[in-house]
């Protein structure tokens, strides 16, 4: 096979199936470009030797004719799904060295679907952040860059090395998390497909825990078909996790190519923000055009509730990883940094183990949640969750699914926005409505900007309603046509 | 948990005041019970609960709080609260939710306990307790809810480190708060001992206060009679039901001295010092945690549905009050027997098999004076027993057939107690046979008389003499002569008008 990495999951599968290739020697091809973009830090953790001992063992699966949906197909796992016997750190300093002894729900499906693992993926510290900037391994560089311009760009967050990674084709796709956006958004900043399936879709046992109520396990990939596929093999339920729900995975890949005729898309208008750039604007009309052709009929609806929607998730997120990441105390795993007493070693720990970011979360959620405040807030904050949740299931009432942008802008520079954490946190104005309310949204590339770089839309759809997602957003890619990948610029 | 000020209205009886320098105080105590439940698995994890194993060897994934593990509620502990809120007469929540108290310490690995705060398992309820001289008081349960254990801390492995065992990390803990309605030490222990033996009834928590299953966090004030209510201090962990009346007693008069010398009580939690007898210090108010509740997000609210709960009702056993009345009113028994019957339900269950179809008065007598006096004295519980209810029965039966009489009775008891033969055995195999052949006392009689002719002239001036002559033929028949007949037959010929 002459070129192995430009296949993708779907004609990888197939070209294994039809022994075009083996295992093996597509795990090694990834291999050398793990290797050779070491310098976009997508990796913090690469594991060839395991990846090509469980090639190996995918070769003799499929020799027999045997093995399951994702045989011998090289992944990146990102670093905040536990993986029993590998390094698992959530790109933190606090859990220094920490080696879990068991593996989580969702890589454990993966692997059991013969699925072959690359190594471990960057992402924001606790994946806290929007540029994958927090990282304690320090950022990972966006393989796509404007054009005529080597200034180095983020890849989005905070998922950002499992964006990079699809994108610079350093794996055929990637596991990653959505607690605000950080799917949705790295996809659309990277030109991949990135979705954030309906809250309890995917189990969460084994995913280091950021914001319970809000954090869903999903895929980044190159194309809608390799999302439908990753997705299946991810989801379904786990009795280990309380809000996991136990209903049928469907066979995604069947929506794909679906006709829209008849299908209802709403247009929210409170999402044409103020300082949107007229790109944005411009990429959102396109869409809404490529859907009507496909025979889908457009609705503009409203979600009033939505101008909350970011203040709400600064309240919610933070005051339940305040308590989540209490456990990260020097006690019993991770960084210890010893003290005169037990609270010299807790605050020395803490202010040693966790960055800027992390802590400023902490700080916030836990005074949210402080006695006199906590109505104020935290109590608030959940009223006004309901809220947007019901809007949504007003608009729902009328249209199937909805069309908006994933994120204000195009990827910018690594730097530009992190002396401004509010800055920061307008990226996830699109996106952190659909985890408040629980619902699947999907990230598709829809084009280039003006200066080259890759630009998304996402749907948002009714809750266990993936299958919609996936049938709108292949016509969305069907149209946008074949888009370009990046410039290998990093090999050179 | 802050105390609620709903409280039963309650005439001070004057037993119960303490008398201070100033004039008379009353004590205003409320209790929070924290009863571990009764169940193979914790609260939120597959570990085991057994007590007693070597440290860190029953703590699952969960329990130590390793990233990205998740708590599954465990259905039998809903269960056994829900059982445990029946046997309080109290309301059951259809709805609750799990919350999560949020501070740090080594022996609580997640940083929080999931516990219940705004929305409790069970609501409302009563206990009625049982007081000396057949006095009787009902306390108020203002709720009941479900929490995690934290481990332990173990300070004295390391000169200057400590060591945590998680063993008891995320075991099942019920805490059942009582309405401030008991007003001496007295109530309080009755209290904390009518609670378990309602739980050890319910099987939904053992008891054992010696191994921790049982604990209680003792709210004390006083006030003048008369007026509000006094600042209260919380003694926390206390363990046996005798600290518990030894912290009150202390407490009380400290906070009275205190108050009388024209100080103020502050709003603390205090520790009880089980070898001085004193109460000290913990913590102030201000320096109180802000545990920072907040509902947890891994957890769904616990829904169930009233069919749920009617089919725990269908199968909850009789329950100690119940059982007393019954007791009474089939029995006959003494309000006093009765509760001290009930007080275990081996107890009753064995007095039940004792007395059935046999004299309630002289079951009851065998059983709570003979037979517990031996267990008591032994240190056996009704299981390690040595007696069954049956043979105590047929020894009964023995005395009520006239086989042997109640002296010999003790004796063929003690045998019994110490080889576990059946009575009717060892009555035969050592002769115990009660004599009741007439003419074989009325030769012995006579012999007595014959030999002791002044005692004969005596007893005709004072009748009360024939109890002598009454000891001389039982002693002259190793106990075994029927005393009644005895009696009828000396009577007769020492020329006494017989009772009988």
């Amino acid at each position: 096979m002459s070129d192995p990495i430009k296949l993708s999951l779907a004609e990888a599968r197939d070209a294994l199936k039809a022994k075009k290739i083996s295992a093996v020697e597509l795990t090694q091809a990834y291999v050398d470009e793990v290797e050779a973009g070491a310098g976009l830090n997508a990796y913090v953790l690469p594991t060839a030797e395991h990846a090509l001992n469980m090639a190996k063992a995918s070769d003799a699966k499929l020799a027999r004719g045997e093995g399951g949906a994702l045989e011998g197909l090289p992944l990146g796992v990102k670093d905040l799904f536990c993986t029993e016997g590998v390094r698992t750190t959530a790109c933190s300093h606090i859990l220094v060295g920490f080696v879990p002894p068991y593996e989580s729900h969702v890589t454990s499906n993966l692997w059991r679907d013969g699925a072959v693992m690359l190594g471990k993926l960057n992402n924001d510290e606790f994946a806290m952040g929007s540029s994958n900037e927090t990282s304690y391994y320090g950022s990972v560089i966006n393989p796509w860059r404007r054009a005529g311009d080597t200034t180095p760009l983020v890849p989005g967050g905070s998922s950002g090395g499992s964006s990079a990674a699809v994108a610079a084709r350093m794996c055929l796709a990637a596991t990653a998390t959505d607690t605000g956006g950080s799917i949705r958004q790295p996809a659309a900043f990277t030109g991949t497909v990135g979705i954030k399936p309906t809250y309890g879709r995917c189990s969460r046992w084994g995913i280091v825990a950021f914001a319970s109520s809000l954090d869903q396990a999903g895929p980044i990939t190159r194309d809608v078909r390799d999302a439908a596929i990753m997705l299946g093999s991810m989801a379904g339920y786990d009795p280990q996790d309380a809000t996991s729900v136990d209903r049928p995975v469907p066979d995604y890949e069947l929506a794909l190519g679906q006709s829209l005729k008849g299908l209802s898309v709403g247009i929210p208008k409170e999402y044409r923000v103020d300082g949107m750039s007229s790109e944005i604007d411009a990429l959102w009309d396109k869409g809404i055009e490529w859907l009507k052709a496909a025979g889908a009929v457009i609705k503009e609806v409203s979600l009033p509730h939505t101008k909350y929607a970011l203040p709400t998730y600064y309240i919610v997120a933070p005051a339940e990883c305040s308590s989540n990441l209490a456990r990260y105390d020097g006690v019993r795993y991770g960084l210890r940094v010893e003290g005169s007493d037990i609270t010299d070693m807790y605050e020395k720990t803490r202010a040693e183990g966790f960055g800027d970011e992390v802590r400023r979360r902490v700080l916030m959620g836990t005074y949210v949640l402080s006695a006199g405040y906590y109505d104020a807030y935290y109590l608030k904050a959940q009223k006004v969750r309901s809220l947007i949740a019901h809007d949504f299931i007003k608009a729902f009432a009328d249209v199937d699914v909805l069309l908006t942008p994933t994120a204000p802008s195009a990827a910018f520079g690594i730097g530009e926005n992190s002396d401004d954490p509010l800055a920061m946190y307008l990226n996830d104005v699109f996106t952190v409505t659909v985890n408040l309310a629980g619902l699947p949204g999907i990230s598709v590339p829809a084009g280039l900007s003006s200066q080259g770089l890759p630009l998304g839309l996402q749907l948002i759809g009714r809750t266990f309603d993936e299958e919609t997602l996936f049938k709108a957003a292949y016509a969305i890619e069907e149209a946008a046509g074949v888009q370009p990948a990046p410039a290998a610029w990093w090999k050179a | 948990m802050t105390m609620n000020v709903i409280m039963r209205d309650r005439e001070p009886r004057a037993e119960d005041l303490i008398k201070g320098e100033t004039g008379d105080w009353e004590i205003i105590l409320g209790l929070e019970v924290h009863a571990q439940v009764t169940s193979n698995a914790k609260l939120f994890s597959g570990a085991s609960t057994e007590f007693g194993a070597e440290p860190n060897t029953q703590v699952s994934l969960v329990d130590a709080a390793l990233p990205g593990m998740l708590p599954v509620i465990n259905a039998y502990c809903v269960e056994q609260a829900v059982r445990t809120g029946l046997g309080l007469q109290a309301k059951i929540n259809l709805r609750s939710v799990f919350d999560r108290k949020n501070y740090f310490y080594p022996d609580l690995p997640q940083g929080y306990q999931i516990s219940q705060f705004k929305h409790p398992i069970v609501g409302e309820g009563e206990v009625i307790i049982d007081l000396a001289g057949g006095r009787s008081e009902s306390v108020g349960i203002e709720r009941l809810h479900l929490e995690q254990d934290a481990g332990k801390s173990l300070h004295d492995q390391h000169p200057a480190m400590s060591y945590v065992d998680l063993n008891r990390s995320g075991v099942a803990l019920m805490e059942i708060v009582s309405r401030p309605d008991m007003r001496s030490s007295d109530e309080a222990r009755a209290y904390v001992t009518k609670l378990r033996t309602i739980l050890r009834y319910l099987g939904t928590c053992d008891g054992n206060m010696d191994e921790g299953s049982l604990r209680a966090d003792v709210n004390v004030s006083v006030r003048r009679v008369g007026e509000p209510l006094g600042t209260r201090c919380e003694i926390k962990n206390v363990n046996s039901i005798r600290f518990i009346g030894q912290a009150i007693e202390y407490e009380a008069r400290r906070q009275i001295e205190l108050i009388e010398e024209g100080g103020k009580v502050v709003q603390q939690t205090r520790l009880f010092d089980p070898k001085t007898g004193e109460t000290r210090s913990m913590r102030s108010k201000e320096e109180a945690h802000d545990y920072r509740y907040f509902p947890d997000p891994d957890l769904l609210p616990l829904e169930f549905t009233q069919e749920f709960v009617d089919h725990i009702k269908a199968t909850l056993p009789e329950l100690p009050d119940d059982k007393k009345a019954r007791l009474i009113a089939d029995y006959g028994l003494s309000p006093y027997d009765a509760t001290v019957l009930v007080g275990e339900s081996a107890r009753a269950d064995f007095f039940e098999a004792v007395a059935k179809g046999r004299d309630a008065k002289l079951a009851s007598n065998w059983v709570t004076g003979e037979f517990f006096g031996a267990l008591n004295r032994e240190g056996h519980s009704i299981e390690e027993s040595p007696v069954t209810a049956k043979q105590l029965g047929e020894l009964i039966d023995l005395i009520s057939d006239d086989t042997i009489s109640g002296r010999i009775a003790k004796q063929v008891f003690e045998s019994m107690y110490k080889t576990g033969r059946d009575p009717a055995k060892i009555v035969e195999e050592e002769g115990l046979r009660q004599v009741t052949d007439l003419s074989a006392i009325e030769a012995v009689i006579d012999e007595v008389l014959a030999a002791n002719p002044d005692k004969v002239e005596q007893t005709k001036v004072k009748p009360a003499l024939v109890a002598w002559f009454v000891g001389q033929v039982m002693k002259s028949t190793s106990g075994k002569a029927n005393p009644q007949v005895v009696n009828k037959i000396l009577a007769a010929k020492l020329g006494l008008s017989s009772d009988d």
